[in-house]
């Protein structure tokens, strides 16, 4: 075996992702799915704001927030955030109206470990939209009990 | 018992919209954490947060274990007519808490 083909294999082996007894996107996208059925997703109108460095994932602040006019007859639905690798998938799942005239949540959550947050909104004409943030976790929420 | 801090306006101009800010004490336990003995600490958080305004439900939000302690959400509402707005919390091991603010429209 010369030089350079032990160098690719090598390379090859290395590259195995390591479990865990977390959530995984597929999880994500099985949560997702549930929510959105086979409809389209959107990349658009909504806007997800937290802090893409986070020194502590105990108390992580969320904004989602959706362009609608929020009128009665175009509207947001509903606003969903997911996550990927804290133990479950959703964060949180909340119904607006028109009654709310703008569509922006703000609230804190916890996030175990660097990932991706996905918010989806549904609008009144059932349309989905979604945004999406990479948030690297300094201190993940804490997994054991503090004494 | 439990504490409740709510933060809203207390006259608004009929028509606007209004940011309702509210936290409530709570400890959020996810349900995945051993404690110092290694057992598993019971999962106990909210399971949902519900606003009224004069009665008719105008926010409705339903937590998972993802959400931190003490938790904290703001959302926004049409100041329509004077009223009350009752803010409801109810979770794990019976947990039910209400607040009610007065905003008044002009």
């Amino acid at each position: 075996m010369d030089r350079r083909r032990f160098l690719v294999g090598t390379a090859a082996i290395v590259v195995v992702p390591l479990g865990s007894a977390s959530a995984t996107p597929e999880a994500m996208a099985e949560a997702i799915r549930k929510v959105v059925g086979d409809s389209a997703v959107t990349e658009s109108r909504v806007t997800l704001d937290l802090p893409p460095l986070i020194e502590n994932g105990n108390t992580v602040p969320l904004v989602v927030s959706v362009e609608s006019p929020m009128t009665v007859a175009d509207h947001v639905k509903a606003i969903h955030v997911f996550n990927e690798k804290n133990p479950q998938p959703n964060v949180f799942s909340a119904r607006l109206s028109a009654r709310n005239g703008r569509a922006a949540i703000g609230t804190r959550i916890k996030l175990g470990d660097s990932q991706k947050i996905v918010a989806i909104a549904e609008t009144s004409d059932g349309r989905f939209w979604s945004a999406s943030a990479d948030v690297i976790v300094t201190l993940a929420a804490c997994l054991e009990e503090s004494t | 018992m439990a504490n409740v801090l709510v933060n809203a306006p207390k006259t608004a101009k009929r028509g606007s919209v209004v940011e309702i800010k509210a936290l409530i004490m709570h400890p959020m336990e996810t349900g995945f954490r051993p404690g110092t003995m290694g057992k598993i600490i019971p999962r106990n958080i909210i399971e949902r947060f519900t606003a009224t305004w004069n009665g008719t439900e105008i926010f409705d939000m339903e937590m998972s274990p993802a959400i931190a302690a003490n938790p904290f959400v703001s959302f926004f509402a049409v100041a329509s007519e004077s009223g009350t707005v009752g803010l409801r919390w109810t979770g794990d091991e019976g947990f039910v808490v209400e607040e009610r603010v007065v905003i008044a429209v002009e």
